[in-house]
């Protein structure tokens, strides 16, 4: 999938995935994507609540070798 | 839609009980909520520029899972504090958990706002040049001002 920037949030634990993926959509325009890999398991369901609750469209959450890789949508 | 509100009031001031006000406030925040922390007893600790004295004790604390058991009487130790606080500290570490210092830092750029108690201040006779400087002074009133309309209130 193309995105337009990457986080990297690897190694991080709850809230940190989500309050940098927060900040990362900060300086983005409405419609591009971020990518976001982290490890911390928790983030699979903080990613889709975060996305519920901000109106950003999480298009996918996939697993890959202990990675977790979302691709947000800025809304 | 209306923003929404969340009010956290800290009372706490040991490393384990830290935690839980920074990281609701700052994932609130990323969540486009409004979020006031009012500090008061000792809590207030958690608003000094230097967090190196905030610490953990094992005493009166039975639920804190230790890599052995051990018996109050040692646990009542010189050192013994330091020691617990150094070893949770390393765990945090180790597991990517976020330091005091970084979610609070996380908390300001995100803009929550922090209110100490200035009746508790008084009481302790805390110096506020002691204290970060994004920080406002009140009392309970001017709390619920806040608090009374937000859609969410905690006190820890």
């Amino acid at each position: 999938m193309n995105f337009d920037k990457e986080l990297n949030a690897r190694g991080l634990s709850c809230p940190l995935p989500i309050v940098k993926t927060k900040k990362s959509l900060a300086d983005m325009t409405s419609g591009q994507v971020l990518k976001v890999v982290a490890t911390d398991c928790g983030a699979v369901k903080d990613m889709q609540a975060f996305a519920d609750q901000t109106g950003n469209t999480l298009l996918s959450s996939t697993e890959e070798n202990s990675e977790y890789i979302f691709f947000m949508q800025k809304k | 839609m209306t923003t929404k509100k969340m009010a956290i009031i800290a009372t706490k001031g040991t490393l384990d009980m830290a935690y839980p006000p920074f990281i609701l406030a700052s994932t609130a925040a990323a969540l486009g909520y409004d979020v006031q922390i009012f500090f008061t007893f000792y809590g207030l600790q958690l608003l000094r520029k230097d967090l190196s004295d905030v610490m953990i004790s094992p005493l009166a604390n039975p639920a804190m899972p230790m890599p052995v058991p051990m018996p109050v009487m040692v646990q009542m130790l010189p050192g013994m504090e330091s020691m617990a606080t150094m070893m949770m500290k390393q765990k945090l570490k180790k597991h990517g958990v976020a330091s005091l210092e970084e979610l609070r830092d996380l908390c300001l750029e995100a803009d929550v706002k922090f209110i100490a108690c200035q009746m508790t201040v008084d009481l302790f006779e805390f110096d506020k040049s002691e204290f970060i400087e994004n920080v406002e002074y009140g009392g309970a009133a001017m709390f619920f001002g806040f608090a009374g309309e937000t859609d969410i209130c905690l006190f820890v």
